[in-house]
């Protein structure tokens, strides 16, 4: 392997790793609110990256982007609002959000399908919203306090749901927003290595994304409150800290990186329904691999995790590249659950 | 285990004959076909039982397990071995290094790949020849083959699947709650991964062609039209084996400790229960039933797909256990057996993932112990019973002239 072959390899992993940061980082902020693995996760960033991808059509890119944050971030909050919080007093607000997801599954499951395409949405969401309030009922009085291990299966449930919903909304084939700047062709010379200036992009966006979080957790109210929760739910509640707002911002947040992050390197890697599973496991290993909880320790451990796979592409055929980042999550979890850069001893007084 | 235990058992083999009996009256042998398939389902789904509902391990990896079993089968029944058998070392090497997968990596490392794979392959290879392990028979093109048969290679697949479920099990069943979740799921990927890119499990192709499996006289394990009825026995009766071996698991002293582990592992070690070893024996014995029900189940279908490998498959394995009640085995049984059906009949078409998703969504949220239980029958029972009284009771007062005040209130009630 020449030195130009090595620094095209570092970029591809580079940008590559910079997904998976993001998408660990989401894993963090979740866990450290709420002490759950939301491994709908990879979905949220699937989610974000097929709205922009459909919004850029008619809108111009920074705005379809935009859209495609917003609404992962309003399914973030959905998904919280209806599968995660218990709730013992009348919510319309959680209502709307069952409503909402009642409507995602009349639409996918075809009932208004007799309708022309659009109105069968409306139709569906008209149906779906006065169901929701009756639902709302039934959630309120039946839901029952949930384990880890059912937390768990839920999350991957809803992450199943999610994708059946994306792949019955959209198709199930892959999709690319287009390139930024220039095309597919347009490369950038730095010397001998010449690369796409998309993955200027991906690195700058997501270096912005994970600077913009450190002054929120730092400096602003709901950062600092964030922080707070995860540390002591009830002294955090004893402070006046509202904390399901916080769990439900902690979602939203995620969510809204996942889908910027997802939107960035969409031209590069391409969309597809069904990608949202393997990065989720990736995150989560990245998330380990950092410790658990750990935001900035997953930056260092998705840019590991990133150039190792894109090297590991040299020696190995492709078809095996998802199980070097497998691997080393299953070698991590037996020899070092506390992550490489985590300490043992705060590891050992978390639950799980 | 007292007689009344066996009472289930005994209503399962009537049901076996009574929907044989229904179905061959009634003319519609086609539905044969996906019962015989959900009860090889079934057993998978009964391993995992034990494993998540009364150890209290979940595992999203059983899909790996499965296809270990399903995948080596219908490899050592259908690939022809001849050519290892009969050729020199060198070949051999070349051999064996051209069977992982795409060409640029075997001309990057052929040599060594081959020397370290070769010979213990070779080895292997040879012994089995030695035992008189393979039987002739012919490729897709009519040529003929030297291959493993299948009673030997079900006993290789076996042993391969104990033995990975003790490498995975051992380090992994340390880990607590989404380690472990992660972890068995990480494994089923690998699972998956390796089987994609591996030109000896056929890639994305799969494998196809796997001969019958023939076991004493006129019993054989196919999927032909004439053994229709046959196999759906055969195939009933190994699931009430595993049914009768795990009741007596559940039932027994091993029982009581996997749920004491299920209940508070530190708990259960301060009794002297050595968790690990537990832990991993469910551990294995629930990759086994996996792995049995893959390797008769690609004999009855004569393929193997990678579908059967994704994820997808291993976490509808864990939502039919939730919604059978978790530790219960009849009630998984029964779930299991009607889910599995209705979903291979297709009558999910494309919601199908969607279906299964719904499922666990719904027993998570609302009914963790299961989706059909005695408990929930006795609550409706109850309450019905205390409105009729009250009812009752209302009438006969009014006939007195004594009337509610609150007449309104009640009633909303």
């Amino acid at each position: 392997m020449n030195v130009d072959l090595f620094f095209n390899y570092l970029v591809i992993g580079l940008t590559v790793g910079a997904q998976y940061a993001i998408v660990a980082i989401g894993f963090n902020i979740i866990y450290n609110t709420t002490g759950i693995i939301n491994f709908a996760q990879g979905d949220f960033l699937i989610l974000g990256a097929m709205v922009a991808i459909s919004m850029s059509s008619i809108l111009p890119i920074g705005i379809a982007i935009g859209v495609g944050v917003l609404v992962a971030a309003v399914y973030g909050a959905v998904v919280e609002n209806v599968f995660i919080r218990r709730n013992r007093s009348f919510s319309p607000f959680r209502s709307v959000c069952i409503g909402i997801i009642a409507a995602l599954l009349l639409k996918t499951l075809g009932i208004f399908s007799f309708l022309p395409e659009g109105i069968d949405f409306a139709a569906a969401f008209l149906f779906g919203l006065p169901v929701g309030f009756g639902l709302e009922t039934v959630f309120r009085k039946y839901m029952k306090e949930q384990t880890v291990l059912s937390l768990i299966v839920l999350t991957i449930a809803v992450s199943i749901l999610t994708r059946e919903i994306m792949s019955h909304l959209w198709d199930k084939d892959a999709h690319v927003l287009p390139y930024f700047i220039g095309d597919s062709n347009t490369i950038l010379s730095l010397g001998s290595i010449s690369f796409s200036p998309q993955r200027i992009w991906v690195l700058g966006i997501c270096a912005l994304l994970v600077i913009g979080l450190y002054v929120f957790f730092k400096y602003t109210r709901y950062g600092k409150a964030m922080r707070a929760c995860s540390l002591d739910h009830t002294a955090a509640k004893l402070c006046g800290i509202n904390v399901r707002l916080m769990i439900t911002i902690s979602f939203i947040v995620s969510a809204a990186i996942a889908a910027l992050a997802g939107s960035v390197i969409s031209p590069l890697s391409q969309t597809k329904y069904d990608m949202g599973s393997v990065l989720a496991i990736k995150g989560f290993s990245v998330a380990i691999l950092g410790g658990l909880g750990n935001s900035f320790a997953a930056v260092a451990g998705g840019l590991i995790l990133g150039i190792l796979e894109a090297f590991s592409v040299s020696i190995f055929p492709n078809a095996y590249k998802d199980v070097v980042a497998i691997l080393l999550l299953l070698l991590i979890l037996v020899f070092k659950p506390s992550g490489v850069f985590g300490s043992r001893q705060a590891s050992q007084l978390k639950e799980f | 285990m007292n007689i009344r235990q066996y009472l289930p058992a005994a209503v399962f083999l009537g049901a076996l004959v009574a929907v044989q009996l229904v179905i061959s009256l009634t003319g519609a042998a086609f539905y044969f076909t996906q019962i015989t398939m959900s009860f090889y389902y079934t057993i998978v789904v009964i391993g995992l039982c034990l494993l998540m509902g009364y150890a209290g391990q979940i595992s999203l990896g059983h899909a790996g397990f499965f296809s270990i079993g399903a995948y080596m089968q219908a490899m050592l029944t259908t690939h022809d071995f001849s050519s290892i058998i009969h050729s020199s070392w060198d070949e051999v090497f070349k051999n064996v290094s051209q069977i992982f997968g795409t060409v640029e990596w075997y001309e990057l490392i052929p040599e060594k790949i081959g020397a370290i794979l070769g010979i213990p392959v070779k080895l292997f290879v040879g012994l089995g020849d030695i035992f008189g392990m393979f039987v002739p028979g012919t490729d897709g093109f009519g040529n003929g083959i030297l291959s493993y048969a299948p009673s030997a290679a079900l006993f290789i697949s076996l042993l391969t699947a104990i033995g990975i479920a003790c490498l995975i099990g051992l380090p992994v069943l340390r880990l607590k709650g989404h380690y472990l979740a992660m972890a068995t799921l990480g494994f089923g990927i690998i699972i998956s991964t390796i089987v994609f890119g591996t030109k000896l499990f056929g890639e994305a192709d799969g494998i196809s062609r796997v001969p019958a499996f023939h076991l004493v006289g006129p019993l054989s394990i196919n999927g032909g039209m004439a053994d229709r009825t046959v196999n759906y026995y055969i195939a009933g009766i190994i699931l009430f084996i595993v049914l009768i071996v795990s009741m007596h698991i559940v039932a027994s002293r091993v029982g009581r400790a996997l749920r004491a582990i299920h209940g508070n592992e530190q708990a259960a070690g301060s009794l002297g229960i050595n968790a690990m070893r537990y832990k991993l024996g469910v551990f294995v014995l629930s990759a086994l039933f996996a792995a049995i029900a893959g390797v008769f189940l690609v004999h009855y279908n004569g393929s193997i797909g990678t579908s059967e490998t994704s994820v997808l498959k291993s976490v509808r394995y864990v939502s039919i256990v939730a919604a059978g009640g978790m530790d219960s085995i009849w009630g998984v049984v029964a779930m299991s057996m009607g889910l599995n059906f209705v979903s291979l009949r297709g009558y999910f078409g494309s919601f199908d993932e969607i279906f299964f998703a719904l499922i666990l969504v719904v027993t998570m949220l609302f009914l963790p112990r299961g989706l059909f239980r005695k408990e929930y029958l006795e609550v409706v029972i109850k309450k019905t019973r205390r409105l009729t009284r009250r009812m009752v009771l209302k009438r006969k007062l009014e006939k007195k002239g004594i009337v509610f005040a609150n007449k309104k209130k009640d009633d909303e009630k």
